[in-house]
């Protein structure tokens, strides 16, 4: 039940708020993602950490003529995911809260959005899960769209069109998996399971293909990245921080949930290949990053590199991989909502986003340059902050699995600390110029966003257990599966 | 059956009420009786009954037809105001449009080829003067006239293969034909050749390619609210009698016909599809994706065409009420900035937030956007083809829905860009956009509702 309520009430809110003033819109949607965080804190405290089926669950009947139910739940996974969402939300909201400029429907679309993601990470029914993952894509083109910078009607076309035939493959797969289900169709998940798992070999390829196209382009995995850095630059920063923080785990998930568990035989036979294109990718977008002039567009190209190891993770199928995936993908959340605030701090007051102008922030700003430090620390994963618990556990089951790929894996912590420590030298250090004289330090608001954040960084680097305990039942049960298979061939 | 009589009684009114000086009563006694005749179809909607010697025939797809018909004909005349506003030919306008109404109910009801060609007359004659209502406007006169030709062009092979049907079967009811084909065995080589002839005839009727050449124009030419109607209740019209001729009359033929019929539809989808890509005007990119939409319909069809009239029906619902929203947009926008063009969309969000909601909804439903109603339609029509295992037409249908997100995203990209003057409308008008973007919403998020049969 309280599922249903974490996606319901922020839809209703959504719907409420269109036709309040602006100051009220903002206040509302904000209460209500702060309530949602309350709810799903609360969700995590009641959590059984030992059972691995979806807790607090509904199943509603929707269009029952086609075997279509509304039916959410959260297991471990989900819930991490959850609480991902439900932590930034309330940071999104109050980014905006000096920007006078935006109306209620802002508002409206940021709550319509999380409802959608939330649907998205707790849908039983891969009906519901489309629809879920349709509607997402729906408030942030329009945030993007109305909002956003310079040529954006072309790159936000691009950006939705690119997604869409994605989505489009991944309908088209779950079509198909429908109807290997027995009797009258349903598209209950453990039906769709059972249904993928029945399939042949060259049937579950073709499942494989189109589902991990979908997924791939959403993430982004190299070569289908390239919708990406044009899209993250035009945004505006909370379009920005709704795609890279939250939005590429619905690509994430959707390989946990709905490629792996689906059609076990085609992983193993073409896990290798997605697995080589991530470590692609890692290699790829870290140099580009590394030559990158444009702040947003570098760390932009930063996240197809920390995805690319998390993806990397994932289909070396083992529970290291998946729990360092869950963990990476929470402090990646974070950190690159962190980033991308900073970077929309920077450009407010500046109004350039070109590294080669700015510099010497540190000594107008300590605040600001302190926080971006942990920030960037959290990025290039030192231990003792939550991007090494995630790096450190993925790259581990990258070594497990061959060495090499560890290694060349192992890469984006190096090159990674190599653009990092760059663009912290070009804006923070140095000296001041006159373009960056004027800047001001963090104001309240700021530091109500970012000091959470930062703690966050801290703590989950310290003290990661918890969260790894949430998932690790969950994981376990994921991949039980594979050591079935691997057991009966032996 | 009553409520034909309702329609022809209110076109009779109509015309009458010129004579009689009851001009003012007009609006009044249309919207009246058109609640009226869906009041009695909903009455109906359990019988099954014959009329007239077995010449019409009112079963749940005629009536369900002929509902969707009415309601979307409430729509458009809630949305037309404007264009009975003056004074000239006001009541002649009017009564045009009811015996292009009674035309369509006639085509979605007949039982016999007489009155399919009856229905298909009484509505082509009545749009041609209607195309052609602007007499001002040269597009508008070029619009009746080619409507007007290429129209009895088709007219003339719908003829010309009733009539070899007819001479190979010995009759013009619907039911004695099936029977006939089905019972012998040896046919004559002509009733194929009249079957493919009424197959160009409708063809041209729902304005599938390669027979859709006249479409774009008139679309562009005519008053906004005949194209409204031309895309709308004519189209169901066409549509729900193309699928009764084939499904019912011709069913034994059902796979030599196929491939005719898998043919136009591609062509449709590729063809229009990419065409809509190319226009700069909002009326004429809506021409091509009316056209476009019929090769969906065409899919469900071709993959199974008893299963599919469900299907058709939702299809349709969705296509329709989100064509209705389109084109009263659309006429908000002529009269406030002279034309449809999309530069004339530009920063319609400043101008009036509902207008651009509206379009918006619009779009997303004929692109088929969840969770708008035209995503669960296309959704519908993609599953059937699927699971009658034609994968390779789905994939031709994806990929050019695909091309549709593009040209369905072009007023959007526009209305949500740069400003411009505002623009007021009248509570009326508001009130039917919200009415319909509610409706869209509704059918797609409940399609249970809609699927009736």
């Amino acid at each position: 039940m309280l599922t249903a309520i974490l996606i319901l009430l922020p839809l209703l809110v959504s719907g409420a708020i269109v036709a309040l003033k602006p100051s009220m819109a903002k206040f509302i949607a904000f209460a209500t993602s702060f309530i949602l965080l309350v709810i799903s804190v609360i969700a995590a405290f009641h959590f059984d950490k030992m059972v691995t089926e979806a807790q607090f669950a509904v199943n509603w009947p929707w269009i029952t003529s086609l075997g279509i139910n509304f039916s959410v739940g959260m297991d471990g996974i989900s819930l991490l995911l959850v609480l991902l969402t439900t932590i930034l939300m309330p940071g999104i909201i109050l980014s905006s809260l000096r920007d006078e400029s935006k109306p209620s429907t802002f508002y409206s679309l940021i709550l319509l959005m999380q409802s959608a993601l939330i649907g998205v990470f707790t849908a039983r029914d891969g009906f519901l899960f489309y629809i879920f993952w349709e509607v997402a894509l729906i408030p942030v083109y329009f945030i993007c769209l109305v909002w956003g910078g310079e040529n954006r009607g072309r790159i936000t076309l691009k950006f939705f069109i690119y997604t869409l035939t994605g989505s489009l493959l991944m309908l088209v797969a779950l079509i198909y998996l429908y109807y290997q289900t027995p009797g009258s169709h349903t598209f209950d998940i453990q039906s769709l399971y059972n249904a993928g798992h029945g399939l042949g070999e060259s049937q579950q390829v073709f499942v494989f293909v189109a589902l991990f196209l979908a997924f791939a382009i959403k993430m982004p995995v190299f070569p289908f990245h390239t919708w990406q850095p044009d899209t993250y630059t035009v945004a505006p920063v909370q379009g920005t921080m709704l795609l890279s923080a939250i939005m590429l785990k619905m690509g994430i998930y959707g390989v946990i949930r709905w490629l792996i568990p689906v059609v076990p035989a085609a992983v193993i036979l073409w896990g290798p290949v997605a697995l080589a294109l991530s470590v692609i990718g890692i290699v790829y977008a870290s140099c580009i990053a590394i030559v990158q002039k444009d702040f947003k567009r570098l760390i932009a190209y930063s996240s197809i590199a920390h995805v690319g190891l998390i993806s990397a993770g994932l289909f070396t199928l083992s529970v290291v991989g998946m729990q360092g995936a869950m963990i990476q993908m929470l402090s990646h959340g974070i950190v690159v909502f962190a980033m991308f605030y900073i970077v929309e701090i920077i450009f407010e007051r500046t109004k350039t986003r070109d590294l080669s102008q700015l510099g010497g922030i540190r000594n107008v700003a300590p605040l600001l340059a302190s926080v971006f430090v942990v920030v960037m620390l959290g990025s290039v994963a030192l231990p003792l902050t939550s991007g090494f618990v995630g790096e450190f556990l993925l790259i581990n089951s990258l070594v497990q699995y061959k060495l090499w790929l560890g290694a060349v894996a192992g890469l984006t912590i190096i090159l990674g600390a190599v653009y990092m420590l760059r663009t912290f030298q070009k804006s923070m250090s140095g000296e001041t110029n006159g373009v960056t004289a004027l800047l001001t330090d963090l104001t309240y608001h700021e530091r109500l966003v970012l000091y959470p954040v930062v703690i966050l960084i801290i703590v989950i680097g310290i003290y990661p257990g918890p969260l790894l305990g949430i998932s690790e039942a969950a994981v376990n049960n994921l991949l039980s599966l594979y050591s079935d298979i691997s057991a009966s061939v032996k | 059956m009553n409520a034909l009589f309702v329609i022809c009684g209110i076109g009779v009114f109509s015309l009458l009420a010129e004579v009689f000086n009851l001009k003012k009563w007009v609006t009044v006694i249309s919207f009246a009786g058109l609640i009226l005749a869906v009041g009695v179809l909903i009455k109906d909607w359990s019988t099954m009954s014959y009329y007239y010697h077995g010449m019409l025939f009112f079963d749940r797809f005629a009536i369900a037809f002929t509902c969707l018909i009415l309601v979307i004909s409430i729509f458009w005349y809630w949305m037309s105001g404007d264009f009975f506003k003056g004074e000239a030919h006001r009541t002649d306008k009017s009564a045009l449009v009811f015996f292009v109404i009674a035309g369509a109910v006639m085509m979605v009801a007949f039982n016999n080829m007489a009155v399919l060609f009856l229905g298909i007359e009484i509505l082509s004659v009545s749009l041609y003067v209607l195309a052609g209502s602007n007499k001002e406007n040269l597009f508008s006169t070029e619009a009746a006239f080619k409507y007007f030709l290429m129209g009895s062009f088709a007219t003339g092979f719908l003829l010309f293969g009733m009539t070899l049907v007819y001479g190979a079967t010995g009759s013009f009811n619907i039911p004695a034909i099936a029977s006939f084909i089905t019972s012998n065995s040896f046919l004559p080589r002509f009733l194929f050749i009249g079957i493919l002839m009424m197959m160009v005839g409708l063809a041209f009727k729902i304005s599938a390619v390669p027979f859709h050449t006249w479409a774009p124009d008139v679309y562009e030419g005519s008053p906004t609210p005949i194209t409204a109607l031309m895309s709308t209740v004519v189209k169901i019209g066409a549509f729900a009698a193309f699928v009764k001729i084939f499904s019912v009359c011709f069913a034994r033929f059902n796979n030599t016909l196929i491939p005719f019929e898998q043919g136009i539809m591609v062509l449709t989808l590729v063809v229009a599809n990419v065409t809509a890509v190319y226009q700069a005007n909002v009326k004429r990119m809506l021409a091509y994706s009316s056209v476009g939409q019929v090769g969906y319909l065409l899919l469900a069809f071709s993959s199974d065409n008893v299963q599919s009239s469900g299907i058709i029906f939702y299809y349709l619902t969705a296509y329709t009420v989100a064509s209705i929203l389109a084109f009263t947009v659309v006429q908000i926008i002529e009269t406030n900035r002279g034309s449809a063009n999309i530069v004339n969309f530009n920063g319609l969000l400043k101008s009036n937030p509902l207008m651009a909601i509206a379009m918006t909804v619009a779009m997303l439903s004929l692109a088929g956007i969840p969770p708008m109603a035209g995503f669960f339609g296309k959704y519908l029509v993609l599953t059937l083809s699927v699971s009658k295992g034609f994968v390779a037409l789905t994939v031709v249908a994806v990929i050019t829905s695909l091309i549709g997100v593009y040209y369905y995203f072009k007023p959007i990209v526009a209305m949500y860009q740069s400003s411009g003057l505002p623009i007021s409308i009248s509570k009326s008008q508001k009130a039917l956009l919200i009415i319909l973007i509610f409706l869209n919403l509704l059918a797609g998020l409940t399609p249970d509702l809609v699927r009736i049969f």
